[in-house]
């Protein structure tokens, strides 16, 4: 049963020096109130795994804290490039990050074959793209009943799963509602999960009909972040912060800049979700 | 990089969003991203063709937003949708499955069979740039019934080969899609800031099909990093009608209008 705890107890307890770790949210819900505690706390020689690594991987890799991601898109949505990403792979700053690149189809599968408790997904996709040669966990497939070629990917189970939710209840069940992503399936894909959540209700009501729930018996841990997805958002508590990822533009273009950004943000705060006002520095 | 030219009183980047939002038919189901073709599928939504569906890749399936998103999970587009769903289901059961007509896609580099990349500039490993990489344009290149490619006509852009190959297009020539097992039929119009152009039949090459106002042929062969292929008659693009551009400009900024 999900164990209800703060944020960075179950930081500490479920996510380990080394470990890969998906932290997910289409978008919608991304947990970046868990992301900022993970660098906080000093996590190194991480394998980090999202479709896309938006603002909050392009913080812990800024940091230092991975070897190696795994995804399937990475820029700044609607805004251009994700300069920290870009660093770690052009110039190997602040250290070499190892890359391992899919196709969104490609790693969405990857993920539901883990939670199926399947080797291996299939796709069309990939036939004649420069991706297919280049990736270990895509293999070519013939169809035993049609004799068509297809590409096999491996499933993914990561060592901790961390998503971000609206609700729980006492009990540790899990309310989400919205863009739903890939949540569920990183969940059940990984060995450990944390849920990081708006609010703790005394039950849990479906608030639309794109609600989904996650049994407390599929989770390890839950902790409560009111606010816990900023600069992304909750459907139903926030709106997604878009001047944010504007101005992250600027703010992570630069080293030194975005050093001293994420040591005013991020270092020096404990549990809060770190918030810019436009034009600040 | 081309600048945006104004010819008379619309845009470079409006010819190419109206020329995008007339090659959609009312009822069409349409995969869009962000860009250009976001406010075309919207503005044909808006002006002539009310029954378009919108999906957006984070799930969103009949999203009506009334504003562009900045990103395909803003929240309107969850809030105004038919329905939304999670996106395994997105690439497995709509896109994969050939449920989706017209799929929108972009580029940093295309070459004369389509094929697009926006994976890397120089080597893949250590690269000169970076780009962010695949996301959902395999499956859309593969999937869609067909697919519009907007992008800007250069010898940046448009190169006698790719860096990299994200997506597929006519692959490497006729017979090339069958053989890889892609179900759609490929990029149909490529749209960019000169005018558009279409595959050839027979030898699926891109071809110069028309130019858009203000444009010489001049212009488009320079541009581009092959031999252009030149259609027999080429013709001249509409520019933009009032209709279309009051709508666009109204859908692109309502705070002004």
């Amino acid at each position: 049963m999900a164990e209800l705890m703060s944020l960075s107890d179950a930081v500490s307890d479920l996510v380990h020096d080394g470990d890969s770790v998906a932290m997910e949210g289409f978008t919608h819900l991304i947990p970046f109130a868990a992301g900022q505690e993970v660098i906080r706390q000093g996590r190194r020689h991480l394998t980090l795994i999202r479709l896309t690594p938006d603002v909050i991987y392009d913080q812990v890799i800024g940091m230092g804290c991975a070897d190696k991601m795994i995804f399937s898109w990475g820029g700044n949505p609607g805004v251009g490039s994700l300069h920290r990403f870009r660093d770690a792979v052009e110039n190997d700053w602040p250290q070499p990050l190892k890359i391992e690149e899919h196709s969104h189809a490609g790693l969405t599968n990857r993920y539901v074959a883990g939670a199926s408790g399947l080797p291996f997904a299939i796709l069309r996709g990939y036939e004649g793209t420069g991706l297919l040669p280049m990736l270990s966990t895509v293999a070519p497939i013939i169809c035993p009943f049609t004799g068509e070629r297809l590409a096999a990917v491996a499933a993914l189970r990561p060592d901790v799963a961390i998503i971000h939710a609206q609700q729980a209840d006492h009990r540790g069940n899990v309310l989400l509602w919205g863009i739903q992503g890939v949540q569920k399936e990183v969940v059940l894909a990984s060995t450990r999960s944390l849920v990081t959540v708006e609010e703790i209700v005394d039950e849990l009501v479906p608030q639309s009909a794109g609600a989904m729930v996650l049994p407390s018996w599929t989770v390890t841990a839950v902790a409560l972040a009111p606010g816990g997805a900023h600069p992304s958002y909750a459907a139903g508590y926030s709106s997604r912060d878009n001047n944010f990822y504007i101005a992250w533009d600027e703010i992570s273009r630069d080293r030194d800049r975005f050093l001293r950004w994420m040591d005013e943000h991020v270092m020096s705060r404990r549990g809060q979700p770190a918030t810019v006002m436009p034009g600040a520095s | 990089m081309q600048p945006s030219a104004r010819i008379a009183s619309y845009t470079a980047e409006e010819m190419m969003t109206v020329e995008a939002a007339r090659a959609l038919r009312d009822g069409t189901v349409c995969f869009v991203g962000i860009g250009v073709p976001s406010v075309a599928a919207n503005l044909a939504r808006l002006v002539f063709a009310p029954s378009l569906v919108l999906i957006y890749e984070s799930g969103a399936i009949g999203a009506k937003p009334h504003r562009p998103p900045l990103s395909i999970g803003d929240g309107e587009l969850a809030d105004t949708a038919d329905a939304v769903v999670s996106v395994p289901e997105i690439f497995n059961y709509w896109l994969q499955a050939g449920r989706v007509d017209v799929g929108f896609l972009g580029a940093a580099q295309i070459d004369r069979f389509a094929n697009l990349n926006t994976t890397v500039v120089g080597q893949y490993v250590k690269p000169e740039v970076r780009l962010p990489g695949a996301g959902g344009a395999p499956e859309i290149a593969s999937g869609c019934k067909e697919v519009i490619v907007v992008v800007r006509q250069s010898q940046r852009t448009f190169v006698k080969e790719l860096d990299f190959v994200t997506s597929v297009g006519f692959g490497r020539g006729p017979g090339d899609r069958e053989r890889l097992g892609h179900t759609g039929a490929g990029p149909t119009m490529v749209i960019t800031d000169l005018g558009v152009l279409r595959p050839d039949p027979e030898t699926c090459e891109l071809t110069m099909t028309s130019l858009h106002p203000g444009v010489d042929l001049e212009q488009a062969i320079a541009a581009t990093g092959w031999r252009l292929s030149v259609a027999e008659n080429v013709l001249r693009s509409l520019p933009p009608t009032e209709q279309e551009l009051v709508a666009l400009r109204a859908f692109r900024s309502p705070e002004d209008s």
